[in-house]
């Protein structure tokens, strides 16, 4: 469990991260959505301690998570897989990091197996392909056998055949009961994996609910194809929709499709198709965004 | 398109994790034996450290070679870099000393400054948050590991060099006045320097810089400091790293340089203050 508190980071005359307080909760995938540089990165970093608050507070398990003697037996992180000095042997990697948390050779060995890189162990960490490094960021993630795992933008740059293994991983172990946070900009990245949705964009949070009632924000209409439009059409309107004619297809606001069904079957109009549609949540991302995504590049991620 | 959720049943209550029990032992032990897997894990530590035994060694060596093949008249008054005007031959074998600080200065330099260049800082504060702790254990396991390789290097720059000197009877025994001390001092200073290289890494943070940083302050203020006018020249001079370590190193008593106990002292201050703000640094910078 992550609870942040008025978490506020400010740069200058920027903030960065303005007034976030939200928990994240274990046995789900929570995803962290917004806009290249709306903030996700610099909350992540004051979660792990690496950056300070200006206002605010982060506790992971109840503790700042600099108070955790073994830090990594709570929290598992992968920030940016490339951060790690490419002249070292992957396992080397692993185990220094494994050695400063008292974590033994043999879990080092078998996290590289976990993710795929036992064969690769002993070459140098440098020469390891933008997909294996996420393998060895995530192993790395791994070794305290954490109950929160942390990733940012874990799928930036892989081949589809890496991203599905990463949003499998992240299902299983949100299904294990450990706390998934996991940030993105891509939308449909998000509506594959999360459960639960925190939607930030400049700094602020926009939205904390879950996938559905996210998009259940988005607008909501019925196409119906029928056999006699116009006559359909009057009935719909008398019953106090709203109806739009898209070619041959009407698009229906106000009425459900089960109201739409009975009120044809009245007036005896038969129907061809009728299907409920809905906004996706790109629309309802974009919509919600949209006064965040001029601050573009402004800001580090 | 309508969206897809999750693919757990409704109403399903998922599993509850128990987290491990958190490792009984020292954190203080945990990061040294991580510190000392980062040190050897890297090839800049090996070669740092054979460059630094192969200048202490094989220009001490050179530099003694050199002198016993000069015409016995012009052996006298030429005293060349670093050194005063008398021949002595410790100081004349341990002379590889002022590259060997070089390779090792650039050793402790990459210790932390890599870790900045790399971005390897953020995984290794999230293993250990513990700022101070990390840096504690980063000069202890340095600190140690240079220290075993200097000072067998200066020990046997001293003997490889009084091998050549005593072709001529120029060479002197590790028992006369002054010479444990100073072949000590050498492989002291060695260490010392790799610390103060640490240091700066940690308040600079990128390896050029923080190599030009060291250097200029070892190499380059003992010229500024010569441009002061009398006496300053000689009584700051004198404070400086390089000078201060010299007085470790020198046998002969130069009145210009501090005794080597002061110069023992003065250098470990320059540690000391530089440790002090880059402990202050790392603890309150974001990284």
């Amino acid at each position: 469990m992550i609870e942040l508190s008025g978490l506020t980071k400010r740069y200058g005359d920027t903030l960065a991260v303005d007034d976030l307080s939200f928990d994240i909760e274990p046995g789900c995938v929570t995803g962290f959505l917004g806009p290249n540089g709306a903030g996700k990165t610099t909350t992540m970093r004051m979660i792990l301690g690496l950056d300070a608050p200006t206002k605010g507070s982060v506790t992971v398990n109840g503790k700042p998570y600099s108070q955790h003697k073994f830090p990594l037996h709570e929290v598992g992180a992968l920030l940016d897989a490339k951060a790690l000095h490419g002249g070292r042997r992957a396992f080397d990697h692993l185990l220094c990091l494994a050695q400063s948390n008292g974590i033994g050779k043999a879990r080092v060995t078998a996290v590289l197996e976990m993710v795929g890189l036992a064969d690769v162990a002993r070459k140098r960490a440098g020469t390891f392909s933008l997909g294996m490094g996420q393998r060895l960021g995530i192993a790395a993630a791994l070794l305290g056998d954490p109950g929160i795992l942390m990733f940012d933008e874990p799928v930036n740059g892989l081949d589809p055949e890496g991203i599905v293994w990463i949003r499998n991983l992240l299902r299983w172990l949100a299904s294990e009961g450990r706390t998934v946070f996991v940030s993105s900009h891509l939308m449909t990245e998000m509506a594959m994996t999360a459960d639960r949705l925190i939607v930030v964009g400049r700094g602020r949070l926009i939205a904390d609910s879950t996938v559905d009632e996210f998009t259940a924000r988005g607008e909501q209409w019925v196409t119906v194809r029928s056999a006699r439009p116009a006559e359909l059409t009057a009935a719909l309107l008398n019953a106090g929709g709203t109806v739009t004619m898209v070619g041959d297809d009407s698009e229906v606001r106000g009425l459900s499709a089960v109201q739409i069904g009975d009120i044809a079957l009245t007036a005896g109009v038969a129907l061809y198709g009728l299907t409920e549609q809905r906004a996706s949540l790109e629309e309802v991302f974009f919509g919600l965004t949209d006064d965040s995504v001029e601050y573009h590049g402004s800001v580090s991620a | 398109m309508s969206a897809t959720s999750t693919d757990t049943p409704a109403g399903a209550t998922p599993p509850v994790f128990t987290t491990h029990p958190t490792p009984t032992g020292s954190m203080i032990r945990a990061a040294l034996l991580s510190e000392w897997t980062k040190l050897r894990s890297v090839r800049s530590t090996i070669w740092s450290l054979i460059l630094t035994s192969a200048f202490t060694i094989g220009l001490g060596t050179l530099f003694c070679w050199a002198y016993v093949n000069r015409p016995p008249d012009e052996r006298g008054g030429r005293g060349g870099l670093g050194s005063g005007l008398r021949f002595d031959p410790t100081d004349r074998a341990l002379r590889g000393v002022f590259l060997a600080q070089l390779a090792i200065g650039v050793l402790g330099v990459l210790v932390m400054s890599s870790e900045y260049t790399t971005g390897s800082v953020r995984t290794s504060l999230a293993a250990v948050p513990n700022r101070r702790l990390l840096l504690l254990a980063k000069a202890i396991v340095l600190g140690a590991v240079s220290l075993v390789v200097s000072m067998i290097s200066a020990f046997l720059a001293f003997f490889a060099g009084q091998a050549v000197l005593s072709s001529k009877n120029l060479g002197v025994s590790i028992g006369d006045a002054g010479v444990l001390r100073a072949v000590l001092g050498a492989g002291a200073y060695l260490m010392l320097i790799a610390l103060f290289g640490l240091a700066i890494g940690t308040i600079v943070r990128r390896t050029p810089g923080a190599i030009s940083a060291l250097f200029g302050i070892v190499l380059i203020f003992p010229l500024l400091a010569d441009a002061l006018p009398d006496p300053w020249n000689v009584n700051v001079g004198k404070l400086l790293p390089m000078n201060a370590g010299q007085a470790m190193f020198s046998v002969r008593v130069d009145p210009d340089l501090l005794t080597p106990g002061k110069g023992l002292v003065i250098f470990l201050c320059w540690i000391a203050g530089t440790f002090a703000i880059a402990t202050f640094l790392l603890s309150k910078r974001d990284v």
